[in-house]
């Protein structure tokens, strides 16, 4: 029966060229507006750590107090450097790093190559164990790496690849800063999408590739500074780095691992005993205000994905909704127009679901191949959007074959629910009616 | 001609009546409010930073292995450092001036405090006026090409220099007209005396230049994109910048020769080949990206928006027309004109997109609404909806226009023709 309502269909839809044309183009377009959107969000709202993203959380603690808050009472989000290093002496969570961005020269052994400027972070040993990084070679550095101030470094493949022509470099040294290295671990291709566990300073997203990671109290004590954003409610007392560090102004990242409910719950205690006895011995003048987030709520909170994209995908599913609304009425019209052959077929016998097998097959061949063009122009649409967005968020817009299959079937489905009024008009089409007025 | 037989008609064809106003009142409220966000964005993008920004180009660069900013002694061979460097790009024969500065506007990278007409003004306290500051030295109006509009510009004798994390007393400063208004509503700022960032240390107005935009474009930056101060004091770290002008029509070269000038300086720093030297047309467009895309964006959608809606107008009222055929010929059998048929599609569509708009602005203005709760946006302005109303119903009977006139030329012996 199918293929016979099949071929009704195409017949129908050749008498009429012009129309038929009309409601694919309709289609295509509006599915493509929707998906090529669609794309650019799905790639900027993705969870960048999905099988761990639940244990993961940031802590906040409002050292500044009211004064420091925003509109909406909430603390700074990012550390001072005391709250963090008595955070990291604590060790409360299974696992945990406070980390600062960094960007260090590096110094190619070849003499006639001028030095190249890197981007990084400063890390604990336990970064990389806690965010599942993968390592090419060799891994990350040890507790007591951490402890000794090691010179040592993590790597990215692609800094490897630019130094080392690609091979294991692990033992070889590198010049950071002026400083010699040992490499203990080279990166297999980590670029994660936002980049989340500093979105602070990332902004969320990010080009480049995170080249070189030291251990932090390493880069403290040789005195590599902050290249992130400082927030400082008060001008620091004393001057430089050092300065800084005694300050209260904010400028550190922190991440820690827990694994359960009950984990979460005793850190926040831990995290309000913290500033409890901050507010007992005098240091903070007001009630603890502390925040502990997953990851999920956290990116959330902090805006990563941007509002135009989330207004772009309303626009364009707006306009799918009005492509639709196009398509049910030339259905409509076009349906009703063969009234006399409705009635007669079912004057012949044929019962109502019988109409609406046919007439919804009609609508999912335009829905098809609305679609199928619609697919080419999505395609179109996320290569040109790599044109006029900003160049981190149109990396990462991609057509894959989720995004392919999506689209067709928000083509068909769509344009058979646009088809369901017209078809259930033309079912209650009077065959009497019908038959008397020719 | 009466509205009845029209409407008797309509009746008739009630659901597709309903379809093609609600299409015309989603089009119209969609296309009002990208429209809007097209024109906020355009004015964003189009507003004027207060720089000459023709010739002008900015150089980052960092020296490797240098001495700590955190010393005294470290700052003072940095301070030589830098004015050798300034010195070099100076001398370039394609080079009209250079000046240090942390940072220019658009570049997104910014040191901003807050500035007070009283002493000891804690930062914390929302009493003072945020400003974002440019450290700098006494080519800066000349490199920038800013305006003075009152009191004088810095000379060499103002210009001190300081580590970078360092706080020190700022005597003299420049301000923008738009930042003295703000502290002093009467009267003139030159000469009167603020205080900055919580200090008990005074530091005098100069002089008020007529418009600096601040580094940041983010929307965090929004209420004080205007307050600009000058500080006439190098930053001494391990990172400096060049804001360099070039001589009229001789940028590309001097960006080109500039790599080699600093590198003859001192080899140990890094200047990257794409980053380091870039044109402020670069940093402009890089800075605008996203809001010239979304404006691109909202322009395409309305596009397609309005060719479907205008081709679901054509397509629908053509198959009326089809439809009426008969009706028609027994219309001017009876004596009806050529013009009486036009007219009866025209005002047909016109009634039909009239239901349209009037639920369109509603659904406009709805969801303008929606989109100021949850989106940074503003009201929309009446203008915007009412010329899309219009744009609307012209599009409309354009679009009706060609069917109609098929319309018009059916002959009245079609009367006589079966069905």
């Amino acid at each position: 029966m199918f293929a016979y309502y099949l071929e009704l269909a195409l017949r129908s839809l050749k008498r009429s060229p012009g129309l038929t044309a009309l409601m694919v183009l309709t289609i295509a377009f509006g599915v493509a507006a929707s998906m090529t959107t669609y794309s650019v969000f799905r790639a900027v709202s993705g969870d960048p750590i999905p099988w761990k993203s639940a244990k993961l959380f940031v802590p906040q603690i409002d050292n500044w107090g009211p004064n420091g808050r925003g509109s909406d009472g909430e603390p700074p989000n990012a550390m001072d450097y005391n709250d963090a290093i008595t955070l990291m002496r604590d060790h409360r969570a299974k696992l945990q790093s406070a980390m600062y961005q960094i960007s260090p020269s590096i110094v190619p052994a070849d003499a006639s190559k001028h030095p190249i400027n890197v981007s990084g972070h400063a890390v604990y040993s336990e970064f990389f164990p806690m965010l599942d990084v993968p390592f090419l070679y060799g891994s990350g550095w040890s507790a007591d790496d951490d402890t000794q101030r090691a010179a040592v470094v993590v790597i990215s493949s692609k800094l490897n690849q630019k130094l080392f022509g690609g091979s294991n470099s692990v033992g070889k040294t590198v010049n950071v800063e002026g400083k010699d290295y040992r490499v203990v671990g080279v990166l297999n291709d980590w670029n994660p999408q936002p980049r989340f566990f500093d979105v602070v300073n990332s902004g969320g997203f990010s080009t480049g590739v995170e080249d070189v990671f030291l251990p932090f109290q390493r880069a403290i004590t040789v005195g590599i500074p902050n290249d992130g954003n400082t927030n400082c409610n008060a001008v620091p007392t004393e001057s430089g780095f050092v300065g800084l560090q005694h300050s209260a102004c904010v400028w550190i990242a922190y991440m820690a691992e827990l694994d359960d409910a009950a984990a979460a719950t005793a850190y926040k205690q831990y995290l309000d005993g913290y500033a409890h006895d901050l507010q007992q011995s005098g240091h903070f003048g007001w009630a603890p205000n502390n925040r502990l987030r997953d990851l999920p709520a956290w990116l959330d909170n902090q805006h990563v994905v941007p509002s135009d994209t989330k207004v772009s995908l309303l626009v364009a599913l707006g306009l799918l909704l009005a492509c639709l609304v196009n398509t049910a009425g030339l259905l409509l019209a076009k349906f009703l127009r063969r009234s006399s052959e409705i009635g007669v077929r079912r004057a012949l016998g044929a019962p109502r679901m019988a109409i609406y097998a046919q007439f919804l097959t009609e609508a999912g061949i335009i829905g098809l191949a609305g679609g199928v063009l619609g697919l080419l122009l999505t395609g179109v649409g996320v290569v040109s959007v790599g044109w006029v967005l900003p160049k981190d968020i149109a990396a990462l817009a991609r057509v894959d074959f989720s995004l392919l299959t999506l689209t067709l079937l928000v083509a068909v489905i769509a344009t058979t629910l646009a088809g369901l009024y017209p078809t259930f008009r033309a079912s209650r089409v009077q065959p009497a009616w019908q038959l008397k007025s020719n | 001609m009466t509205l009845h037989p029209i409407l008797a008609a309509l009746r008739k064809h009630k659901a597709g009546v309903v379809l093609i106003s609600l299409q015309i009142a989603l089009t119209l409220a969609i296309v009002c409010n990208a429209v809007f966000i097209i024109g906020q964005r355009v004015e964003r993008v189009n507003r004027p930073t207060g720089l000459d920004e023709n010739d002008l180009f900015l150089v980052s660069q960092q020296w490797v292995g240098a001495p700590s900013s955190d010393d005294p002694a470290g700052v003072e061979k940095l301070d030589v450092m830098q004015k050798e460097d300034l010195a070099a790009l100076r001398n370039l024969p394609d080079v009209a001036s250079v000046t240090p500065s942390n940072s220019v506007p658009l570049l997104n990278s910014s040191w901003t405090g807050s500035v007070s007409i009283k002493p000891g003004q804690q930062l914390g306290d929302k009493s003072g006026t945020r400003t974002a500051y440019y450290f700098t030295d006494e080519q800066v109006l000349a490199t920038l090409g800013l305006h003075l509009v009152a009191g004088r510009a810095f000379t060499a004798a103002d210009v001190q220099h300081q580590g970078a994390r360092d706080q020190r007393d700022r005597p003299v400063i420049i301000v923008t007209q738009a930042l003295a208004d703000k502290l002093f509503p009467q009267g003139s700022a030159v000469g009167k005396v603020i205080y900055s960032d919580g200090s008990s240390s005074p530091s005098t107005i100069i002089g008020v230049v007529a418009r600096l935009q601040i580094p940041s474009t983010g929307s965090w930056g929004n209420d004080f994109a205007w307050y600009s101060t000058l500080v006439p004091t190098r930053l001494d770290s391990s990172y400096a910048r060049y804001v360099v002008r070039a001589k009229p029509g001789r940028r590309d070269a001097a960006m080109h020769a500039v790599p080699a000038a600093l590198y003859a300086v001192n080899p140990m720093r890094v200047l990257d080949d794409d980053e380091s030297v870039k044109s402020f047309a670069d940093i402009r467009a890089s800075a605008y990206r996203a809001d010239v895309g979304m404006a691109i964006l909202m322009g395409v959608v309305c596009l397609i928006l309005l060719c479907v809606t205008a081709a679901g107008i054509v397509g629908l009222t053509s198959f009326w027309v089809g439809q009426r055929h008969r009706q028609i010929g027994v219309r001017r059998a009876l004596g009806a004109r050529k013009i009486d048929i036009l007219h009866y599609f025209q005002i047909e569509n016109l009634l039909i997109a009239g239901v349209g708009v009037v639920l369109g602005v509603l659904l406009a203005v709805g969801l303008n609404m929606w989109l100021m709760t949850h989106y940074e946006m503003t009201r929309i302005p009446l203008l915007y909806v009412a010329t899309g109303v219009l744009a609307m119903l012209a599009i409309g009977q354009a679009a009706v226009f060609v069917p109609a006139r098929r319309a018009s030329n059916v002959p009245p012996v079609e009367a006589t023709r079966a069905a």
